[in-house]
């Protein structure tokens, strides 16, 4: 028996490729927003895994330097280096902001790093580590920044020395790492006219104004000796759990383990973002159904004189439905071929790492089949309607 | 061998005392009140009557599209309806035992000349290769073998409609229903189908009922029936042009 469903797409694949086109390019949009999510969920990962830490130290009552503001005295780092299990202990602040390079902004998280210690890039693609205490600069390519680049940060001019990748915030923003000093400085840092007026309050202040006192105070207005957490390594054979308790129970921080870092950035940090994602493949899905249902009910409606004439020389009903599944599931996999390469051409343009998995292409062809063949029953129900004495006159 | 020698003989088709009734009470309406034809095997009859007088309703009857309402239905050697259609599979029938032509030709678009012909034995489950070797003996005696390949947008009308009768005979069938087959055609095409459709009813010995408006045919059935009010009368016919 021949394919009556090939020879018809045959006979009309001018119109059956460009239908699929048109759906496949639906079909890349939906991959694209599954790879989008999947972006978000690597670079939450990611800055995790290249952070280097075993454990976050942050304010108590909160939610780490990621999802929730934190601020922590920098000196605790050495108290923690003292307790057991501690291989490695190190300050870390983070900030996003505008980058300033020539006459361009760049929205960056600007993170403040010891060099050589936990937060700093774990590799670089280009050029060398921060040695210098100040002003010198590590960026993600993604900034577009270049080698020996000098960009603004605040009042402060820093050299682009290395270059590094994949490292991004949990928002998608590229990092820029520069000496910590200068992070603490540039994210507590007033403007001259700011400055001059807290010090003239303090000074109007008849509590502040005494002798040793004023300077006192003015020093202290002047500088920060904050930073965002402290980022931990463990020793090896020691368990990350083991190591977190007593700093929570004796220096009453909070800390967090890679694991309930990890679950804070999928699930709360992206959560709305990933159920927003998912309403709009919910969405894109629904549009897809729709149009493969109505794409095929057309087709199969001006076919309603041929489906006459084939019922009444006696096709069977299994063979018309069929003939009408097989051109939706065609459909399905031309625009899922389409969809598939679109995505994978257009997915490095978007500003945001955009991640397409086999596994998800995978899903998503199972899913594209199915909703043409549920798709297809509407044309078939209607084909199956048809009387065969249409094709008989009168 | 050649597959159309293997025609059986002895087919034809016979109706005693159908009738057709659509609804119930006193919105009934007789379509077919005493309808009584024999065709013989080989034999060509023509059905002529007014609009309404329940052509469509015979012809739908005997292409066990619709159930008719009592009578009597005998194809080839089998009776096929007694009170009740006697055959459980009429989707069967109809392709095995029946051949139709329409007053278009409706072939299939998709499908090139020879798999418009050679879809009937597919669809019974013939292999493939004997169906499509069947219907170009089929168009070869029709006279469009030349265009097997073609598809049927490229035919003309004359063509489309040999075709398919090239598709109503395919499966042998003891009776061919055409539904105005000369509508579409003028005078010279219109008598050249009918021509051929003699032609191969001898040929085949197949019961052949045209169902026909047109007047410049009818003057070549040797036999008519006649079909008023939902009864049919047979008349003999001037049989011109065929002798």
């Amino acid at each position: 028996m021949i394919s009556l469903a090939a020879r018809d797409i045959q006979h009309a694949w001018g119109k059956f490729v460009f239908t699929g086109v048109g759906l496949g390019l639906l079909i890349g949009v939906t991959l694209t927003m599954a790879g989008v999510y999947r972006g978000m969920v690597d670079d939450a990962k990611v800055l995790l895994n290249n952070s280097g830490a075993d454990l976050w130290v942050v304010q108590q009552k909160t939610l780490g330097p990621y999802a929730e503001p934190s601020s922590v005295h920098d000196d605790l780092y050495r108290s923690i280096l003292g307790m057991p299990g501690v291989a490695s202990a190190a300050n870390v602040t983070y900030l996003t902001m505008q980058v300033r390079q020539g006459e361009r902004d760049v929205r960056a998280m600007v993170v403040g790093i010891v060099p050589d210690g936990p937060g700093a890039p774990a590799y670089l693609v280009a050029g060398r580590q921060i040695t210098r205490s100040h002003y010198e600069a590590v960026a993600d390519i993604a900034t577009g920044f270049k080698l020996n680049q000098v960009i603004r940060i605040r009042r402060h001019d820093y050299t682009v020395v290395g270059l590094t990748r994949r490292m991004v915030s949990s928002g998608g923003d590229p990092m820029v790492f520069i000496p910590l000093r200068d992070a603490q400085e540039a994210q507590f840092l007033k403007d001259n006219d700011a400055i001059i007026n807290e010090r003239n309050r303090s000074a109007a202040n008849p509590a502040f104004n005494q002798t040793g006192v004023l300077d006192a105070v003015i020093n202290s207005q002047s500088s920060n000796p904050f930073v965002n957490a402290v980022l931990v390594q463990v020793k090896p054979g020691f368990s990350a759990e083991k190591v977190a308790e007593p700093i929570r129970r004796w220096k009453r921080f909070q800390v967090y383990t890679r694991a309930q870092m990890e679950e804070i950035l999928v699930a709360k940090l992206i959560a709305t973002s990933s159920k927003q994602i998912g309403m709009f493949l919910v969405i894109l899905a629904i549009v897809s159904a729709a149009i493969v249902a109505f794409i095929i009910y057309t087709l199969t409606m001006g076919k309603i004189r041929e489906i006459a004439v084939l019922k009444l020389i006696g096709t069977r009903n299994r063979t018309i439905a069929a003939m009408i599944m097989q051109q939706a599931v065609g459909l399905g996999v031309i625009g899922f071929v389409v969809g598939k390469v679109s995505a994978t051409v257009w997915a490095p343009m978007f500003p945001k790492y955009v991640l397409l998995e086999p596994g998800d292409a995978l899903r998503g062809f199972v899913a594209i089949i199915i909703i043409c063949i549920l798709a297809s029953l509407l044309a078939i129900r209607a084909a199956l309607k048809v009387d065969p004495a249409e094709a008989i006159g009168g | 061998m050649n597959t159309l020698s293997s025609y059986k003989e002895g087919r034809g088709i016979i109706i005693e005392g159908m009738r057709k009734r659509y609804g119930e009470g006193e919105t009934a309406v007789d379509a077919l009140k005493e309808v009584n034809m024999q065709v013989m095997p080989g034999e060509v009859v023509g059905l002529i009557g007014p609009s309404g007088s329940g052509k469509s309703t015979l012809l739908k009857a005997l292409g066990a599209v619709i159930e008719p309402t009592a009578g009597r239905m005998t194809l080839g050697s089998e009776v096929i309806y007694d009170n009740r259609w006697l055959i459980k599979d009429l989707r069967a029938l109809r392709r095995d035992k029946i051949g139709f032509v329409f007053q278009a030709p409706y072939l299939i678009p998709f499908l090139d000349v020879t798999d418009n012909v050679a879809l009937l034995p597919m669809l019974a489950g013939r292999p493939n290769g004997e169906s499509r070797q069947r219907a170009v003996e089929l168009l070869e005696a029709l006279d469009v073998a030349h265009r097997a390949k073609a598809m049927p947008s490229q035919l003309s009308g004359g063509e489309q409609q040999r075709v398919a009768i090239a598709r109503a005979l395919v499966n042998q069938p003891p009776v061919i229903l055409a539904d105005e087959p000369t509508a579409p055609l003028d005078s010279e095409r219109a008598l050249s189908v009918i021509r051929i459709l003699n032609q191969m009813a001898e040929q085949y010995q197949t019961a052949i009922i045209v169902v026909t408006h047109d007047e410049k045919i009818i003057p070549t059935f040797k036999r008519i029936y006649h079909i008023r009010d939902g009864k049919t009368h047979e008349e003999m016919g001037e049989g011109k042009g065929f002798d």
